[in-house]
């Protein structure tokens, strides 16, 4: 009983944010209105921090969607408007990093796995056929040895 | 023996960066602001206390100031508000307060009730002048110094503690 009481509370705290949040009518032009809302996808709403800034219901985000709008409107690029929010709150924002000298290791650590992989892999084959080619070698010499 | 060895050597190189990338990982939930080190943004609000008397970022030269922002909306800006009221009975700084999003009504009876710390409140109603501050939590406070450089930066209440510990360090 007590169990349920606790997850209907925990479930209406989370119920603000499972409404479509975003009430602003659309942007009159449909090119603007995609790029609005490709940006309020990819900048981080600083307050609900996991959520992106389309997602959230808090005061910040709507402010923050505001203000893509507005520079949208005044004809800011995409990377622009990125680098407008950079400034005020950090790299932290964009949901999807860039790329830099701090984190270029972190970047090229797939293409170096797969690297090491492949080197393993080469030598683990190359290992498997020469030791092949020695049992054959040795099957007329001695059959029954195995 | 050899062939654990390159095994032992990744996992133990990989242990090193993890504990590397701890030790060095900011405090959770703690963002560290673009603005340290640089000019403080300029803004122009209206004073919630004299219509007449506009503040602007002009406000900050010349001397140390303490920028606060803060809402009625805000509990733990309730908590925070003795420790302000303190560092404005010592005189070090003047204190300048950033109201956000608030009810100007409400606003001026917080301070009516609880007194006024404030050498002057601009009302941002649009929280525009917060996000140029890149204020994403009430309260937070910052330190500029005379040539309005913003010096440091604390997110959640001021205490006694926090202000001799992070704060008044700057000012010696």
């Amino acid at each position: 009983m007590k169990a349920h009481a606790l997850l209907a509370m925990g479930l209406l705290l989370w119920a603000p944010c499972a409404l479509a949040v975003d009430s602003t009518p659309p942007l009159p032009d449909p090119v603007l209105q995609q790029r609005y809302l490709a940006l309020t996808h990819e900048l981080r709403c600083m307050q609900c921090q996991n959520e992106a800034l389309a997602d959230s219901p808090v005061g910040l985000a709507s402010d923050l969607r505001r203000d893509v709008r507005e520079l949208l409107q005044a004809g800011q690029s995409d990377d622009q408007i990125r680098d407008h929010m950079v400034a005020r709150y950090g790299e932290f924002i964009l949901l999807r990093p860039r790329m830099n000298w701090r984190n270029a290791w972190l970047w090229s650590a797939p293409a170096l796995f797969m690297l090491i992989g492949l080197i393993i892999a080469v030598r683990v084959l190359r290992d498997r056929r020469r030791r092949v080619d020695i049992d054959e070698s040795d099957a007329d010499v001695e059959p029954f040895e195995r | 023996m050899n062939r654990y060895l390159l095994p032992l050597a990744a996992f133990a190189l990989l242990l090193i960066v993890l504990i590397v990338g701890l030790k060095h990982a900011p405090e959770k939930g703690v963002i560290v602001s673009p603005l340290l080190g640089k000019s403080a943004p300029p803004f122009t609000l209206p004073d919630l206390l004299d219509a007449q008397n506009p503040l602007r970022s002009d406000a900050l030269r010349g001397h140390w100031s303490l920028v606060n922002v803060w809402g009625t909306w805000c509990e733990e800006c309730r908590t925070e508000h003795a420790t302000l009221l303190q560092i404005k009975q010592q005189g070090r700084v003047p204190i300048i307060g950033i109201d956000w999003k608030d009810d100007d009504a409400r606003a001026r009876s917080w301070l009516a009730d609880m007194g006024n710390p404030y050498d002057h409140v601009g009302a941002d109603r649009e929280g525009r002048v917060a996000i140029d501050w890149g204020v994403y939590g009430a309260p937070e406070s910052f330190l500029v110094n005379p040539a309005g450089t913003v010096i440091y930066k604390h997110v959640g209440a001021l205490s006694p503690q926090i202000w001799a510990q992070e704060f008044l360090p700057h000012l010696l």
